[in-house]
C-alpha cells in the first residue's frame, strides 16, 4: 500500500498496544521525527511504562510537537492515540501551527496485540486493556474527519503494514523550487483591456481568435497574479480567459482572491450577496456561453491560497500573509490569504479595520499582496501592497521581480466608486508601528545571518549596554541604515622607537594575498554617514521619514553629527547639489544615497573632549613639570646630584609640549557652515545596490567627482594605488605616509583593492589605519613613545579588535543589504543594533 | 606633580632634620606607581625647601582603572601630573616620622608652631573657585591660589581645573601635613580609590583636633568617604552632631537637579502624588516606565492594592543598583512576586508593556529628544495602552523660582527640554486625541501664583476605561 503524507503534517499513529507502531515509525520516518508516549514517560522518570508519569510524560510530548510544528518540521506521535480525547489536543496542536493532520491506524486483529504484548519484558499490558483500546479505536474510526484529521490511512494486517510504503509530497503552496523571473500583477477586478496593456507593456504578446487567447511571455518569465480577477471591472469573462488560458498553458501562477471566492461560491449555487461588483459579473457571465460558464467553477475552485517561490524568498498571497502561515495549509491560512485579519473595529466609513500584519511582519520571505487599494505601491517591512485600484480609476500596477521594478498602466476609467478613499484614513504624525523595531527583535541572545559572514551572535549583555545608547542618543532607527565597522591599527613596529608604522599594514595585506591596495590619507575629524534623499518625498517614501527632512548626517554611534539642523539641513542641500552637478544621481539612477565621510572640524564634536581632557591634561602637564624643572634647577646650582631628574624631566617636559601640539593641530574654531568639510570615501548604497561590490578605485573616483562639483564643503582624500609586490611603490607609500605626519596628519588607512577581501581564513581587515607619532600622544599619553613605555605598549593585542572589526563591517553591509532588498526595518535594525553593541565589547579603546 | 615645603624659621636648614633627609642629598623612592624624589631647591639658613617631586608611571596607571566619570576614565589623564592622593601617598612613605611629630634631633621644634609654606603645582580643585580657601583658611592658614590656564594658544578656553596652591602659617609640622592629606584629595574629589572601613579611621586620626569644628566638616568627609552613605553616617556619627549654623552646602553634588530642588524634596512630594493617584483611580497593576533606582517602585511597594508592579528602564546597571536598593534578593515571597524589573527602551515595540491598568513616567520624558516622542507615544499610547497613563516632566515656568539656575538653563544636564505649562498640555492633548485617550492636569509641589508649580502631571485615562 502506498501512503502519501505531506511533507509537512503532524502524522498520529492510531493503533492499541502491540500494534508495531514503534516499529513502524522506527522504519518510515526518521528517529528525530517521531515523538512516542513511552520515550517521554522514560524523559520525565527514567521508567517507560510507568502509567504514573502519564500526565507529565504528555505534557513533554505536547511541548516538543508544538515546537517541532512551530519548526515546520513533519511530526509523528507514537501513542495509542485511540480516543477522541487524545487525539483532540493534538489536532489542536496542528490547527495552531497550520499543520495538516494525517492518522495512519494500525487495526491489527486484537490477537496479535495480545500475544506481542506477552512477548515483551517490563510490560505489563492485559489483554482487557488492549481490548478495550480496539474498542476505543473502532468507535471513533468514523468520526476521524470530523475531529480534523485530513487523511486517514488505515492498516487491517501485519502483512498489510509491512508492505506500506510513505512517499511524500509538497504542499501545493511550496513552489520553491520555482525561481521565476516573475512579473506579479494586482488586482484586475474585470479590468480586460488595463490588463492586456500591462501585459504588452510587460512584453508578453496576446492573440486573440474569436473567444480563444493566446499569451507568450518573453523568455523564462512567468506572471504571477494576486488575486480578485473578478468583479467591479468591465470584463470579467475576458480577464478570467486570459488569466486561465496562462495558468493552463504554465506562463501565470494565480492566487485566490476574496472576489474569485466569492464568485465560485455563487457558481456553486450558494446563497452570496450580489454586492462589491458581483452583480455586474453575474450580468457579464449571462452574455457568455454556459459551457464556459460552467468551466469557471472548478477552476476557481482549484486557485491556490498562496504560493511560496524562489527558494523561500518570495511569497504572493491575496491579501498578505504572516510568516507563521507561509507554505503551511489549514482554514485560517485560507482565510487569512483573502481577507486578512480584522480588529473587530469598524472605521469612520462603517469598513471592518483591518488588522496591520505588515506592521508585525519580520519574515525572511518578501510578500506581495493586493487586497486592500493604495495610492502607490510601497514597500513595508518587506511586504507590498500593488493594488492601486485599477477598477476605481488607479492603475493596475505589476512587479517585476527580482528586478523589484513597478511597471503600471493607469486605468482608462473610473469602474466602481470606492467605499473608502484609497491610502485609508489620514494617519496621525506618529511613525506607524511598521517602522518601529521590536525590543525583541535586539534584546537577548541574538544570532543574525549575514551574507558575507555567516551567522554572527549578539552576546546578551552587549545587547543591553547597546539598548542604552541606541534609545538614548541614536536617531530615529528609519534612518541608521547602517554604522561603520572600528577599525584596526596594524601590528606595531618592527623598528626601534616607533610604535605604528605601514610597513606592518602593507605586509599584512600582503600575507593574505593581496597584491593591490588603496592608501587614503586619514583626515582628523569625526567618522560620519550621510543618508541623503533627493527630496523630503523621496525620504518619505524609502526611508518612511516624513517629516520634512530629506536626509541626515549621523556619527558612528548613530547621534545626530550636527547640532543645528539648519547646518545638517545647508549640508545636505549641497551635497544634493554636488551629486547632480557631478551627474552621480543619474550615473546610479538613484534618489537616495549613503556616503560614508569624514566630518570636518574635529572640535565641531570633540570640542568637549578638548576641553575636559585634551588641553587639562596638557595643562597639568606643563605646568607640574615646568614647576619641577626650576626646582630642580635651583636644586642643581647648589650642587645637589640631581642631573638624572634633570633630564628626564626636560624630555618630559618637551613631551608635554608636543603633545599640546599634537590636539592643537586639530583644532580649527568652529565657526558654523562655512567651517564644515566632508570628506566623502566610500559610495555605500544607492537604490537597488550595495556597493560592496566596486573597488576602492570605484568609491574613490565618485568621492572626488563629488569634490569638484562640491564646492567648499566636499573635500577630496588624497589616495593613491599600491602595487604591494612592487617594493619602489611600497616605499614611496611609507614616505608619504612619513610626510603627511611629519606635516601633522593623523596618518592614512591601507585598503585593500577590493572592497569586500577574503583571504585564507574568511574575510580580511577591510580597512587598516596607521596613525602618525605625534597623533598617537593624544591617544596614549604625552611621552609614550619614551624607549622604557614603548617597550610595554608594543606588546598590545590586536586579536579581539580585528575580529570585531570584520564582524561589524559584516554587519553593516548585511543592513546595508536588507536596506536594499526592502526587508523589514526590524531585520535591518537589529544588525545595526549589532554593530553598536559589539562596540560595548571591552577592548583597548587605545586601538 | 611637585609639592614643596619652606621654613624661614631660624635656621632654617632645621627642616632636614624635622624630615630626615639632608638637604644636600637627593632622596629616592621606588613605589608601586613610580618614584618620589626629595631634594632641596634652597637650604639656606634663612630660608630652606625641601621639593618633593613625583613621577608616576602612566603606563601601569591606566591598568587598575576604575569606573568613575571624566578624564580619568580614559587612558591619557591628569593623574601622572596633578596633586592628587597619589602624591600624598609619596608623602607619607617619604615623611612618615614627619608626619607622626616626632624627630629623632628637634623634637621640640617638631612640637612647635613654626613658619611653614606650602606649594603644590598643580592642585585639582573640582567645585567653587573658593574652595580651596575654605578648607584651609578656618585651620589658621593664608591661602593664595594662582589658576593655571587651559591652553595659552586659546584664552578664550579660560581657565584649568589647576591651580599653583600656596599655603603659609605658623602651625606643627605634623598637623600640616595630616591636613594636607585629608584635604588634598578633597580637593581633588577623583572618584579614582577605593574606600573603605580603614578610610574611616584614617579620616578621624588625621582630622583629630581640627575637623570637629571645620564649617566645612560635612563636605570634607562626604567627599573624603566618596559620598559612600554607610561610611559617611559612621564617620559623623563619631564626631559631635552636625553644626545647625553651618552654611550651606557648597559642594556641587552629582545631580544638579537634585541640588535645586532639594529644600522642596519634590521626589517625595512627586512620588506621593503619582501613587496617591494610582490609589485613587484603582489601579492594580502598575507600569513604572523608566524607574531608575526605583523611588517610586519602593512606594508602589508599600502598599498592598498594587498586586503587579514592573518597574522598567533602559540601563542595566540603573535596574540592577534598584534591584539593590529595593533588597529584592532578601524580599519575601509575597511581596517579591509583585515586583519585576526589566530592561526596555520605551522607543522600542515591546509586548511585554501590555496589559497594566496604569503607567508612570515620571520625570523621563525630558530625556529624550523631542524628534522621538513620536515613537514613544506610539509605543506607550498606542502599542501598550494601559487604561491610566501619568506623565510628569518640569515646568519650565518655574524655573525662574530656582535662585541657583540661569536663565535659559536646565534643571539637569541631559534634559533634552523642559516645557512650559502651555507646551505640555498642548502636546498631552494632542496625543490623548490621536490614542483616544482623556487628559487632565495637575501640579505637583507648591504652588507659585505666576509660575505654577515646579513639576507638572498629566493624567490621561483611556475612551471607556473604567476607573
Amino acid at each position: 500500500m502506498k501512503i502519501e503524507i505531506p511533507e509537512f503534517a503532524l502524522v498520529l499513529l492510531v493503533g492499541a498496544s502491540g500494534t508495531g507502531k514503534s516499529s513502524f515509525a522506527a522504519r518510515h520516518f526518521r528517529p528525530t521525527e517521531v515523538i512516542s508516549s513511552d520515550a517521554m514517560r522514560g524523559w520525565v522518570c527514567d521508567d517507560e511504562s510507568d502509567q504514573a508519569a502519564t500526565p507529565d510524560a504528555f505534557a513533554m510530548l505536547h511541548a516538543l510537537a508544538r515546537t517541532r510544528l512551530k519548526n515546520r518540521r513533519l511530526t509523528v506521535i507514537d501513542a495509542t492515540n485511540v480516543q477522541p480525547a487524545a487525539r483532540k489536543s493534538l489536532v489542536a496542536l496542528a490547527r495552531e501551527a497550520h499543520a495538516l493532520v494525517v492518522a495512519i491506524v494500525l487495526d491489527l486483529p486484537e490477537a496479535v496485540a495480545v500475544a506481542r504484548n506477552a512477548g515483551r519484558a517490563g510490560r505489563d499490558i492485559s489483554a482487557g486493556v488492549v481490548s478495550r483500546q480496539m474498542r476505543d479505536l473502532h468507535r471513533g474510526l468514523r468520526g476521524m474527519r470530523s475531529e480534523g484529521i485530513r487523511y486517514t490511512h488505515v492498516l487491517h494486517t501485519a502483512a498489510e503494514v509491512d508492505a506500506v510504503t510513505i512517499t511524500r509530497t509538497r504542499l501545493w503552496t511550496d513552489r520553491r523550487e520555482d525561481t521565476g523571473p516573475f512579473d506579479i500583477i494586482g488586482d484586475v477586478h474585470g479590468c480586460a483591456d488595463e490588463l492586456q496593456e500591462l501585459l504588452q507593456k510587460l512584453g508578453y504578446t496576446i492573440t486573440w481568435q474569436d473567444k480563444a487567447v493566446q499569451v507568450t511571455p518573453p523568455a523564462g518569465r512567468r506572471a504571477v497574479f494576486v488575486g480578485d480577477l473578478v468583479d467591479r471591472g468591465p470584463n470579467t469573462p475576458d480577464v478570467l480567459r486570459i488569466v486561465r488560458a496562462m495558468v493552463e498553458a504554465g506562463h501565470a501562477l494565480a492566487v485566490v482572491g476574496n472576489h474569485d471566492d466569492k464568485l465560485k461560491r455563487y457558481l456553486s449555487g450558494k446563497a452570496v450577496k450580489r454586492t462589491h461588483g458581483l452583480a455586474e459579473t453575474i450580468e457579464q457571465l449571462e452574455a457568455e456561453p454556459p459551457a464556459f460558464v460552467a468551466s469557471l467553477r472548478p477552476w476557481l475552485d482549484g486557485l491556490i491560497s498562496h504560493y511560496v517561490l524562489d527558494e523561500g524568498r518570495l511569497v504572493v498571497a491575496h491579501a498578505g500573509i504572516r510568516e507563521d502561515m507561509q507554505g503551511r495549509a489549514s482554514g485560517a491560512v485560507r482565510a487569512f490569504c483573502m481577507y486578512g485579519e480584522t480588529t473587530g473595529e469598524i472605521d469612520s466609513f462603517g469598513l471592518p479595520v483591518r488588522y496591520d500584519w505588515a506592521a508585525d511582519y519580520r519574515g525572511q520571505a518578501k510578500v506581495v499582496y493586493g487586497h486592500t487599494p493604495v495610492m502607490e505601491a510601497q514597500w513595508h517591512n518587506g511586504t507590498l501592497c500593488i493594488d492601486t485600484g485599477c477598477c476605481f480609476g488607479g492603475r493596475l500596477t505589476a512587479l517585476r521581480y527580482p528586478e523589484m521594478e513597478l511597471v503600471a498602466v493607469q486605468a482608462r476609467e473610473t469602474y466602481a466608486e470606492p467605499l473608502r478613499p484609497l491610502g485609508g484614513p489620514a494617519t496621525p504624525e506618529a511613525p506607524p508601528p511598521a517602522t518601529m523595531p521590536d525590543v525583541a527583535d535586539v534584546l537577548g541572545r541574538q544570532a543574525v545571518k549575514t551574507h558575507d559572514l555567516g551567522t554572527i551572535v549578539i552576546a546578551p549583555d552587549n545587547a543591553a549596554a547597546a539598548l542604552e545608547v541606541m534609545s538614548r542618543f541614536a536617531v530615529d532607527p528609519r534612518w541608521l541604515i547602517h554604522l561603520p565597522p572600528t577599525m584596526s591599527p596594524p601590528e606595531t613596529s618592527a623598528m626601534e622607537g616607533w610604535l605604528e608604522r605601514p610597513e606592518e599594514a602593507l605586509a599584512y595585506y600582503r600575507k593574505n594575498g593581496v597584491s593591490s591596495v588603496m592608501v587614503e590619507e586619514k583626515h582628523m575629524g569625526s567618522r560620519a554617514l550621510v543618508v541623503l534623499a533627493r527630496n523630503p518625498d523621496v525620504a518619505a517614501r524609502r526611508f518612511g521619514v516624513s517629516d520634512g527632512a530629506r536626509g541626515i548626517v549621523v556619527t558612528r554611534t548613530g547621534r545626530r553629527l550636527f547640532d543645528d539642523p539648519a547646518i545638517e539641513a545647508a549640508v545636505l542641500h549641497q551635497m544634493d547639489a554636488a551629486m547632480t552637478i557631478a551627474g552621480l544621481w543619474d550615473e546610479l539612477a538613484t534618489d537616495w544615497v549613503l556616503w560614508d565621510v569624514e566630518a570636518m572640524p574635529w572640535n565641531m564634536k570633540a570640542a568637549g573632549l578638548v576641553h575636559a581632557q585634551f588641553a587639562p591634561v596638557g595643562a597639568a602637564a606643563i605646568a607640574s613639570l615646568s614647576a619641577a624643572e626650576q626646582a630642580l634647577a635651583a636644586a642643581r646650582a647648589r650642587g645637589v646630584a640631581v642631573d638624572d631628574l634633570q633630564a628626564t624631566t626636560a624630555v618630559r617636559l618637551e613631551d608635554a609640549f608636543r603633545y599640546r601640539d599634537a590636539y592643537n593641530r586639530y583644532v580649527t574654531p568652529f565657526e558654523g557652515l562655512a567651517s564644515v568639510r566632508i570628506a566623502p570615501f566610500h559610495l555605500l548604497a544607492s537604490e537597488g545596490y550595495v556597493h560592496a561590490d566596486r573597488d576602492h578605485a570605484w568609491h574613490m573616483q565618485r568621492a572626488h567627482r563629488l569634490a569638484e562639483a562640491g564646492g567648499p564643503l566636499v573635500m577630496a582624500t588624497r589616495h593613491r594605488l599600491v602595487d604591494l609586490n612592487d617594493p619602489e611603490q611600497c616605499a614611496a607609500a611609507i614616505a608619504w605616509w612619513e610626510d603627511l605626519t611629519e606635516a601633522g596628519g593623523e596618518g592614512m588607512v591601507v585598503k585593500p583593492l577590493d572592497f569586500l577581501t577574503r583571504g585564507r581564513r574568511g574575510l580580511i581587515q577591510p580597512a587598516i589605519k596607521c596613525r602618525g607619532r605625534d597623533y598617537l600622544r593624544i591617544i596614549y599619553g604625552t611621552d609614550y613613545d619614551r624607549p622604557e613605555h614603548l617597550a610595554r605598549l608594543k606588546g598590545r593585542n590586536l586579536g579581539q579588535k580585528r575580529s570585531m572589526a570584520i564582524r561589524e563591517f559584516a554587519l553593516g553591509l548585511e543592513a546595508l543589504r536588507r536596506f536594499v532588498a526592502h526587508a523589514p526595518l526590524s531585520q535591518v535594525h537589529q544588525c545595526v543594533f549589532g554593530v553598536l553593541a559589539m562596540e560595548s565589547e571591552p577592548v583597548d579603546s587605545r586601538l | 606633580m611637585l609639592l614643596s615645603l619652606s621654613t624661614t624659621h631660624v635656621p632654617a636648614t632645621d627642616l632636614g632634620f624635622l624630615l630626615m633627609k639632608h638637604p644636600d642629598n637627593v632622596h629616592q623612592l621606588q613605589l608601586s606607581m613610580g618614584r618620589a624624589s626629595l631634594f632641596y631647591p634652597q637650604a639656606d639658613e634663612a630660608r630652606c625647601t625641601a621639593a618633593i617631586m613625583v613621577e608616576i608611571d602612566p603606563i601601569d596607571l591606566v591598568r587598575g582603572r576604575g569606573h568613575a566619570t571624566g578624564q580619568q576614565d580614559s587612558y591619557v589623564n591628569d593623574r601622572p601630573y596633578a596633586a592628587s592622593s597619589l602624591l600624598m601617598t609619596a608623602m607619607r612613605r617619604l615623611l612618615g616620622t614627619a608626619l607622626s611629630g616626632r624627630s629623632r634631633m628637634r623634637q621640640d621644634l617638631a612640637d612647635s608652631d613654626i613658619p611653614l609654606e606650602v606649594t603644590i603645582t598643580p592642585l585639582p580643585v573640582r567645585g567653587p573657585a573658593d574652595l580651596a580657601a575654605r578648607l584651609f583658611t578656618p585651620l589658621g592658614y593664608e591661602v593664595s591660589t594662582t589658576p593655571v590656564v587651559l591652553d595659552p594658544a586659546h584664552p578664550e578656553w579660560g581657565n584649568s581645573p589647576y591651580v599653583t596652591f600656596t599655603l603659609r602659617g605658623r602651625v606643627r609640622l605634623s598637623t600640616l601635613l595630616r591636613q594636607l592629606f585629608l584635604l588634598v584629595p578633597v580637593l581633588d574629589n577623583s572618584k579614582h580609590y577605593y574606600v573603605g572601613e580603614d578610610e574611616v579611621e584614617k579620616l578621624l586620626r588625621e582630622g583629630a583636633g581640627w575637623l570637629d569644628a571645620h564649617p566645612e566638616r560635612d563636605l570634607i568627609i562626604r567627599r573624603a568617604l566618596k559620598g559612600f552613605r554607610p561610611l559617611v553616617a559612621r564617620a559623623q556619627a563619631e564626631l559631635s552632631a552636625p553644626d545647625a549654623s553651618a552654611p550651606a552646602d557648597a559642594d556641587a553634588p552629582d545631580t544638579p537637579e537634585w541640588q535645586l530642588e532639594a529644600p522642596l524634596r519634590l521626589q517625595d512630594v512627586r512620588i506621593a502624588h503619582v501613587v496617591e493617584t494610582l490609589r485613587r483611580l484603582h489601579a492594580h497593576s502598575v507600569l513604572d516606565c523608566g524607574c531608575g533606582e526605583g523611588d517610586l517602585l519602593r512606594a508602589l511597594l508599600a502598599v498592598p492594592d498594587f498586586s503587579r508592579i514592573v518597574g522598567m528602564d533602559v540601563a542595566p546597571h540603573v535596574l540592577a543598583r534598584a534591584a539593590q536598593r529595593l533588597r529584592l534578593d532578601d524580599m519575601p515571597e509575597l511581596r517579591r512576586r509583585r515586583i519585576t524589573l526589566m530592561q526596555g527602551a520605551l522607543t522600542y515595540r515591546d509586548r511585554r508593556m501590555q496589559g497594566f491598568d496604569a503607567a508612570c513616567v515620571v520625570e523621563v520624558i525630558e530625556h529624550m529628544d523631542v524628534e522621538r516622542l513620536p515613537a514613544f507615544e506610539q509605543v506607550l499610547f498606542g502599542q501598550a495602552r494601559p487604561g491610566i497613563v501619568i506623565v510628569t516632566t518640569p515646568n519650565r515656568d518655574y524655573n525662574a523660582l530656582f535662585p541657583n539656575l540661569p536663565a535659559h538653563a536646565m534643571r539637569h544636564p541631559d534634559h533634552r527640554f523642559e516645557w512650559d505649562r502651555a507646551t505640555f498640555s498642548r502636546w498631552a492633548r494632542d496625543v490623548a486625541q490621536a490614542y483616544g485617550y482623556t487628559v487632565a492636569f495637575e501640579g505637583i509641589g507648591p504652588v507659585d501664583p505666576t509660575h505654577g508649580t515646579p513639576t507638572q502631571m498629566a493624567l490621561f485615562t483611556q475612551a471607556g476605561h473604567e476607573s
